[in-house]
């Protein structure tokens, strides 16, 4: 798996599609209606659209489950277009949101499925079905229980490590965590994303939640009536600088708070903040503060981690440097967004948030909304027409 | 004939924790649910031999004439039960083999059609009644016997498996085929590893209830010849010997119960986990 780590820029074309249309029997209009794109090899490509737009029977025609009326389709410049169908979906994998495991068959078995239809000997099945158990975190004590034993999330982990039981290049995703409730679905999607940038697969990815295609999505397809693309772009450039009204419409309020949502809080500069421990003298806190010029100071434990804050009364008081200011609550990881960033600093009590390392909970750092809203000024397109918002939510701020 | 539905247990979403385990059965619930189980499998043998043995007892309490001494001994009544079995196995192995084909077939894409008009004629099959079905037939082809008496029984029994398989394979949720489907599994795969096993539960009721149609019906075969318990019960009634007539009826009955025990636990032990 490891030639697959190329520059953007280098990524060749994986699936090309060429005035794909499909009418179903029996209706005057098609579904589909000579649709051309290319995608772009180990990008998630997100169809997002309206119900009734095509995008699910655009997405079934890449593995022929729809056949296509007319148009052709290329996977890695390959016309599979007239491919043995059971072959091409061997090697394509599939992920639809009622999740389809076989509720007679056990965990092991399910995610055996492709590799056991290419022929692979059984010690090759069972190694890769470990690898996968762990890579979607289910432990291998399931491999023998059956579907029904398992809870919503875990079966659609189960999807998809069945979806990519044979290492696919490419998987189509059919609204796959649209089944589970929002805070499994906002897990799954964090861990497939993570899961992703190790894997580096091209998918294509269905959904008509706009916000889940600009989490998902490398690049988002903006599709209307009849899989017409309205715009096929990044989703910061469809925020940003959306193609009409109707992309505009689709995006909903809020564009460039959604935006916040495609920044991470480890991308940005945090702001210079004094920081002393739990065991150093009063005086020497005291001093890190004058030396900062900050009001406040953080204190960290034995181990870094962030947990009280202290301002000069505190240290003059006197008292345990433990039990002195706040507890540091406010605290985000590394790969938060934005925009979750942004909602723990409006509700903390001081206004801003601590960075601390995802695995260890070490102090990283410490935004304010001053080192965010430089960060923003930053990404606002050169015109600077999406600025108001801004503006607005700063206003709002207590100083 | 009641069509089960298979719960789909797929709904109930809760945000679970990876540590988490569903479905572990405690060890005392288990114990107690074995005894269940042992209780329910034993009922039914311990009934029928007692049937038996009481029938056995009243019988041999009474001295018998010389007519009733001609069937009610055991190489007699051993013969006959055989007989029956044999007509009914038969009968039975090739109903299940027409009938789940055709099941198969009937719903097939291509067959939907037509499929309704074929369950429709079949259906008049069951709707006859069994005597007529038996006797009609001897009559119509002019011959007597073995033969005939399995062909009535197939076309007695026909309906039930090929409905239960039809409604089998139509209730196997679409999404689990078009995941086969899409993971490139040929139609043969989609139909012998996803719809067959996941209809499995329900084509074995159907079957159950042609057993039982078979192996009660089987005693009409002595109207044309083709032996089976309907003979002592056949000769209880023309002779005028109630001893015989209890002995044939009870057995009959006593023969179906069995046979529908075992196939009831045929059924359980061929279901397919995990359902």
């Amino acid at each position: 798996m490891s030639e697959v780590t190329e520059h953007l820029s280098e990524r060749g074309i994986a699936i090309r599609l060429e005035k794909l249309s499909k009418t179903f029997p029996g209706q005057d209009e098609p579904a589909v209606k000579e649709l051309s794109m290319d995608i772009f090899e180990g990008e998630i490509v997100v169809y997002v659209g309206p119900s009734g737009c095509g995008k699910t029977t655009t997405m079934k025609m890449i593995n022929r489950i729809i056949e296509p009326s007319s148009g052709r389709i290329f996977i890695a410049d390959e016309d599979v277009t007239d491919k043995d169908p059971d072959e091409l979906r061997r090697h394509i994998g599939y992920v639809i949101q009622q999740i389809g495991l076989f509720p007679h068959m056990t965990i092991a078995d399910n995610i055996a499925t492709v590799p056991k239809m290419l022929g692979w000997d059984k010690q090759r099945i069972s190694k890769r079905t470990d690898e996968l158990l762990e890579t979607v975190s289910i432990p291998n004590s399931y491999r023998n229980r059956y579907p029904k034993e398992l809870s919503g999330g875990q079966r659609q982990r189960i999807g998809v490590a069945r979806a990519m039981a044979a290492d696919p290049p490419i998987m189509l995703m059919d609204e796959p965590f649209g089944a589970v409730d929002p805070i499994t679905r906002e897990r799954l999607q964090d861990e497939f994303l993570r899961l992703q940038q190790e894997i580096q697969k091209t998918i294509v990815f269905v959904t008509h939640d706009i916000d889940e295609a600009i989490k998902m999505g490398d690049r988002i397809a903006i599709l209307r009536d009849q899989s017409e693309i309205a715009q096929y772009d990044t989703p910061e450039t469809i925020l940003t600088d959306p193609a009409d009204q109707y992309v505009e419409d689709f995006i909903g309020s809020g564009a460039s708070l959604k935006r916040l949502s495609l920044s991470k809080v480890e991308d940005i500069k945090t702001a210079e903040w004094p920081v002393a421990h739990l065991d150093d003298s009063h005086d020497d806190v005291r001093e890190k503060m004058e030396e900062s010029g900050r009001e406040y100071v953080l204190l960290l434990d034995e181990r870094d981690k962030p947990k009280r804050w202290v301002n000069r009364e505190d240290i003059e008081q006197g008292i345990s440097l433990k039990e002195a200011g706040w507890p540091a609550v406010a605290i985000v990881e590394r790969h938060s967004s934005l925009y979750d960033t942004l909602d723990t600093m409006i509700t903390s009590y001081r206004g801003s948030a601590i960075v601390v390392d995802e695995n260890d909970g070490k102090y990283k750092g410490v935004v304010d909304f001053e080192t965010v809203l430089a960060a923003i000024e930053e990404m606002r397109p050169q015109e600077g027409a999406v600025a108001p918002d801004f503006i607005a939510e700063r206003e709002d701020l207590p100083s | 004939m009641s069509v089960e539905t298979r719960e789909a247990p797929r709904q109930e979403e809760t945000p679970e924790s990876p540590q988490q385990q569903p479905g572990g059965k405690s060890g005392g619930r288990s114990a107690a649910s074995l005894g269940w189980t042992l209780a329910r499998y034993l009922t039914m043998p311990v009934f029928l031999t007692l049937v038996c043995l009481s029938l056995y007892l009243v019988i041999s309490s009474r001295p018998l004439d010389s007519i009733e001494k001609r069937t009610l001994n055991g190489p007699y009544i051993i013969h006959t039960v055989v007989r029956h079995l044999e007509i009914s196995a038969v009968a039975t192995v090739l109903v299940v083999l027409i009938s789940v084909t055709a099941g198969v077939i009937l719903t097939r894409p291509m067959m939907r059609r037509t499929a309704p008009y074929i369950v429709g004629v079949a259906s008049t099959g069951q709707a006859l009644p069994s005597i007529g079905v038996i006797v009609l037939i001897a009559v119509l082809t002019g011959q007597f016997g073995f033969k005939i008496a399995v062909v009535s029984l197939i076309i007695y029994a026909f309906l039930p498996i090929l409905r239960n398989t039809m409604v089998g394979i139509q209730q196997v949720d679409q999404s689990i085929i078009e995941a086969g489907r899409g993971m490139g599994m040929t139609n043969a795969a989609v139909l012998f590893r996803i719809e067959l096993p996941l209809a499995i539960p329900i084509m074995l009721a159907g079957i159950r209830t042609a057993l039982i149609i078979v192996v009660g019906t089987a005693a009409l075969a002595t109207f044309i010849n083709a032996g089976g318990m309907g003979d002592i019960i056949n000769t209880g009634i023309k002779l005028s010997r109630d001893s015989i007539l209890l002995t044939g009826s009870i057995l009959t009955a006593v023969l179906a119960l069995g046979v529908d025990y075992i196939a009831g636990i045929a059924e359980d032990v061929l279901k397919p986990k995990g359902l």
